[in-house]
């Protein structure tokens, strides 16, 4: 087994941001174990952008023009059988992890899910929502299988495969695909759009109930500010899903990102960590969303935001009257 | 329909925890056990297609003796009966390890579906029921929001990234993944606590050898702060005038 196999992701008619920051993690391991580069990816051998490495994969199949977990792995499988890496680095996106453990089972092997960093032979992941990290180790004799957290590499610049980009064609027979995916939809047109704006106040559990949310709408309307969410607020159907920042919502990078009842969990880090300046108002001092707050104040957001809201109430009417 | 939910415990969300002194794993005295939050959202799905379609519904639980307060919930809830795969350190499991131990447990059941949470909030490796369809030799869908059951076929709502959604047709049996949030949660009733009592839990003994690994985690450590946080302090006002000074001169916001 030698070289360290990038697997990429399209998306639409480009790539999955994602797949640039992958490709930079499978470089930085290949230098560190002194082994080839390889990438690949399902679809056209065009406009393949992988930079330097040794060999790129087009990897193509009529059976893989629609996405199924079932084909992919079959793909995926033949593939590494026949290159035979040492490391299988994945993007951590949903596709990833819909076929990706089945990829590693296959080898009698764990994917080593959603790793932030990696270093001398450990490879880094978070525990109890980010709590704690955790160093893994891969003991097994097959290859090793990673998939990368969103944010975690520099995704570098994208520039066309600098070798040929060799087209492997599997073998899959159509009774070998069980499932039967229908078109992908949106559920509704979004009409926030939280990516452009600069200033975001957002919710999460510590509100408690649907009637405080207000309490915060307060505060972002005071500020002039576009108001979102974490998850559970939106499963709740106190803020409607648009307004859900995370993994499965937008990712944003505002001027100010003010968390209000955030704990910060894995999921909603990964959509506000490009945040410029972050402001955290959590009761628990162990909160994770601390971590990537600049500012923090430990406290009842039910007193806190309240006297926010009225001091910059106060503070914009003097500025408004001293105009 | 048959169908097996398997569910995890974990500690309480917002629990405090602390590393354990031989830096492995945390401290797990002190600790409050919930069922993770995924697999309770599982397990609703279960009994909402049982209500709809008839049926059983059979809990799966790995885990040491303590694991059984999460069974009597979930039995307590409405599930029919359990299986408790009794078990020390989980954690020290990788994910291959604990599919094969619950594929195993499951050999004499018959199931059409087996629902699952797509991660759990202490490890979230995400996986578990991924690879233990794959042991099965069944197809999955993961990251799943409704479900539709028609004759021997399933019908089920895949989330996918940016508000993108997918429905996707499986035969059954089918392993399915489910993502928190895709109803309300029911609480157990004074007389499901009650017959739960009654409710069988099978206890199986690891039925294979658990020592083969092709991952280990072997250290757990604090993250590094990559920040250096700003911690304001004082009564709510005070703390609120420091917030409007810094969103003035610092942040540039007002």
């Amino acid at each position: 087994m030698n070289g360290v196999l990038a697997i990429l992701e399209r998306r639409g008619a480009g790539w999955n941001r994602l797949s640039g920051e992958t490709l930079t993690a499978a470089r930085e391991l290949a230098e560190r174990e002194r082994q080839p580069l390889l990438c690949a990816a399902i679809g056209a051998a065009d406009g393949f952008v992988a930079g330097p490495v040794t060999r790129a994969y087009a990897v193509q199949h009529e059976l893989l023009n629609r996405y199924t977990s079932d084909g992919y792995i079959l793909a995926y499988e033949q593939l590494i059988r026949e290159v035979g890496p040492a490391y299988v680095l994945l993007p951590h996106t949903y596709q990833v992890r819909d076929f990706a453990p089945r990829l590693a089972a296959r080898f009698g092997e764990t994917l080593i899910a959603d790793v932030v960093a990696f270093g001398d032979g450990v490879f880094v992941r978070q525990l109890l929502q980010g709590k704690l990290n955790a160093d893994y180790r891969h003991t097994g004799r097959g290859p090793c299988f990673v998939s990368i957290q969103s944010g975690a590499f520099q995704a570098g610049q994208l520039a066309p495969a600098e070798c040929d980009v060799k087209v492997f064609t599997p073998q899959i027979e159509p009774s070998q695909i069980r499932s039967g995916p229908e078109e992908p939809f949106r559920m509704a047109a979004q009409t926030v759009d939280l990516a452009s704006t600069p200033l975001i106040v957002s919710v999460g559990r510590g509100i408690k109930e649907q009637e405080n949310i207000p309490i915060v709408a307060e505060l972002a309307r005071a500020l002039g500010a576009e108001l979102a969410a974490s998850r559970p607020i939106c499963d709740n159907g106190w803020l409607p899903m648009e307004r859900q920042v995370g993994s499965s919502g937008q990712t944003v990078s505002p001027k100010l990102y003010l968390a209000v009842g955030i704990s910060g969990a894995i999921q909603h880090l990964v959509g506000m960590k490009g945040s410029k300046a972050v402001i955290a108002i959590n009761k628990d001092q162990d909160a994770p969303i601390f971590e990537v707050a600049d500012y923090g104040v430990v406290g009842d957001l039910f007193e806190v935001v309240p006297a926010l809201t009225a001091a910059i109430k106060k503070t914009k009417g003097e500025m408004t009257s001293t105009a | 329909m048959q169908i097996v939910v398997a569910i995890k415990q974990v500690p309480a969300r917002d629990s405090a925890v602390h590393i354990a002194p031989h830096g492995k794993w945390i401290d797990e005295q002190d600790l409050s056990w919930e069922i993770n939050e995924p697999d309770a959202y599982a397990l609703e799905a279960a009994l909402l297609l049982k209500e709809k379609h008839g049926g059983e519904v059979v809990v799966l639980c790995a885990g040491p003796g303590r694991v059984q307060s999460s069974i009597r919930d979930a039995l307590a809830k409405g599930a029919d009966r359990a299986i408790h795969v009794e078990c020390e350190g989980l954690e020290a499991m990788d994910t291959l390890a604990v599919a094969r131990l619950l594929a195993a447990a499951i050999a004499g059941e018959k199931p059409d579906l087996i629902l699952a949470g797509l991660q759990s909030d202490d490890l979230g490796m995400g996986q578990t029921g991924v690879v233990l369809a794959e042991l099965l030799g069944i197809p999955h869908a993961s990251i799943v929001m409704e479900l539709e059951v028609d004759g021997q076929s399933l019908r089920v709502k895949r989330e996918l990234e940016d508000g993108w959604f997918q429905w996707v047709r499986l035969p059954l049996p089918a392993l399915v993944t489910i993502q928190s949030g895709i109803s309300k949660l029911r609480y157990a009733t004074l007389m499901g606590i009650k017959k739960a009592k009654t409710k069988t839990v099978q206890k199986v003994e690891p039925p294979i050898a658990t020592d083969h690994h092709s991952v280990a985690m072997h250290r757990v450590h604090l993250p590094e702060r990559k920040k250096q946080t700003r911690l304001i302090s004082g009564a709510p006002a005070e703390a609120a005038a420091q917030l409007v000074e810094i969103l003035r001169s610092e942040v540039r916001a007002l």
